[in-house]
């Protein structure tokens, strides 16, 4: 069974949602995720000072297998990406939800925050993979 | 519900992710699939391949049946044991499945095929075997093992007695042999030396647990896709199919044309294929910068035309990107690909990418 901290918030999408608690939030992808996608070898991240919308594909992983899309879990703007997946794509395997974080947004409206699953929440959605 | 290959068991206790393959409930990795494709170019892995088919072809004219069915020919194979790679077409010159034939004796060919075209594959011989004195039994007793890498052969010869191992060693390329209880064959799809090793069901499991013993990594189909791309080998399904035709896919050098007198499937629609100055080149491509190639990306040319990647991914071995594609013949060296919306260059480079652990493309 993968990992699930309690004080992330999640989406069926598997990405994972940190509350930095100023009005940003650390957005990466679960290790359920990882582990079913298998070695990543390239991570593009979004452009920093992009707006994107609740639901906007805005990054993609790719393992040797597949290309997966990462959705904006909430609106607002691209703060900062992860540059050390560049070159290192494999800390999203090794620390998916430490080193392993993809990028940083400014929520348009906390609010967004309360839509999104908890942890119990979301191991209900990987239980019934 | 998935077939099981006779190895099941053992794929579960190495931890293996399973997933349906062909039709069969197959290993793509056992954990990591970058280090299980490293592992078989730097010292020696394995893989289940008992979902491909084996077909024992046996009678008097069995060899005049194949010199039919086969665009290349077996009449070129006058050792016992040696192989031979071909492929199999329709009347168009489209290729219904790509195999690999050894010559056992007069009277007595195997053929192996691949695993998602078995149906397909035995209904057409079947139809075409009709006049000719043959039988084609297909072999689901044997399973099939690929000890592949630089250490593979040494250390599957290290499980035999002294004398099948050196029967073992001194196989030449492609070729395969009965050896005691098993049919071991210096062929491979990984650009690595090591053995094929059929081996009945019973005895499949212990095979696999002594070669485990002997250092030899479990490794899974994932590593496979990316071990036969590096060393450009086809696959079908991807690379090629029923409306492609050898010469579109790279393979003009599996056609025998001489001698000209032997009229195997196919032959006549290659031959109008063949004065065509407009047929599509088969090429590698490495990409540049960042990112990774997949099948069915388009490529796009200098002079504006298009073609499409069959088969693309990330290697392990060059860590960038690699693909085959299919381009029209004004291909240069330099080229696009289109990536979610965006043009990437990318460099056009002969195949293979890499054998024998070796790169073989100037970075």
């Amino acid at each position: 069974m993968s990992n699930i901290p309690s004080d992330l918030r999640y989406t069926d999408s598997h990405e994972w949602i940190r509350d930095n608690g100023d009005g940003t939030v650390t957005i990466g992808i679960t290790d359920h995720a990882q582990e079913q996608l298998g070695d990543l070898v390239f991570v593009e991240t979004p452009e920093i000072g992009n707006t994107v919308e609740s639901g906007d594909a805005c990054a993609v992983v790719e393992s040797v297998k597949a290309a997966s899309d990462i959705y904006a879990p909430v609106s607002g703007e691209i703060i900062e990406t992860n540059a050390e997946l560049t070159d290192s794509p494999e800390l999203v395997n090794s620390d998916a939800f430490g080193e392993g974080w993809i990028f940083q947004i400014r929520m348009e409206d906390e609010d967004n925050l309360t839509q999104l699953l908890d942890a119990e929440a979301y191991e209900a959605v990987v239980a019934e993979e | 519900m998935s077939q099981r290959t006779a190895l099941h068991e053992q794929h579960l206790q190495a931890g293996a992710k399973m997933v349906d393959f062909a039709g069969w409930d197959m290993p793509i990795h056992y954990g990591s699939q970058i280090e299980e494709h490293h592992q078989v170019r730097q010292d020696a892995g394995m893989f289940d391949v008992s979902h491909m088919v084996i077909l024992d072809l046996q009678g008097p004219q069995t060899r005049d049946f194949l010199r039919k069915l086969l665009a290349n020919d077996v009449a070129r194979l006058k050792e016992s044991g040696k192989a031979l790679y071909s492929c199999m077409l329709n009347h168009q010159g489209g290729i219904i499945d790509d195999l690999i034939v050894y010559y056992l004796n007069d009277t007595h060919y195997r053929i192996v095929v691949n695993a998602g075209t078995r149906d397909k594959d035995i209904a057409w011989m079947q139809e075409q075997i009709k006049g000719f004195d043959t039988e084609l039994n297909e072999r689901t007793d044997l399973s099939m093992i690929a000890v592949q890498g630089p250490k593979a052969r040494e250390k599957m010869a290290g499980l035999l007695s002294d004398s099948e191992a050196s029967e073992a060693l001194e196989l030449g390329v492609f070729f395969g042999k009965q050896i005691g209880t098993l049919f071991i064959a210096r062929t491979g799809y990984t650009g690595e030396d090591g053995f094929e090793i059929m081996v009945s069901n019973e005895e499949a499991p212990g095979l696999w647990q002594k070669l485990i013993d002997a250092g030899v990594a479990p490794t899974g189909l994932g590593a496979r896709d990316t071990l036969r791309l590096e060393a450009g080998m086809n696959l079908y399904g991807s690379d090629m199919d029923e409306t492609i035709s050898p010469l579109e896919a790279g393979l003009n050098w599996t056609i025998a044309w001489e001698p000209e007198d032997r009229d195997f499937i196919g032959r006549n629609a290659l031959d109008v294929q063949r004065g065509r100055d407009d047929l599509r080149r088969f090429v590698g491509l490495v990409l540049e910068g960042r990112g990774v190639l997949r099948g069915h990306q388009k490529v796009i040319l200098p002079d504006g035309s298009e073609g499409e990647i069959t088969s693309g991914s990330f290697s392990p071995t060059l860590n960038q990107a690699i693909a085959m594609a299919r381009v029209p013949a004004s291909i240069g060296d330099r080229v696009e690909v289109e990536i979610r919306g965006k043009h990437l260059p990318a460099r056009r480079v002969k195949m293979p990418f890499v054998r024998n652990g070796k790169s073989l493309i100037d970075k």
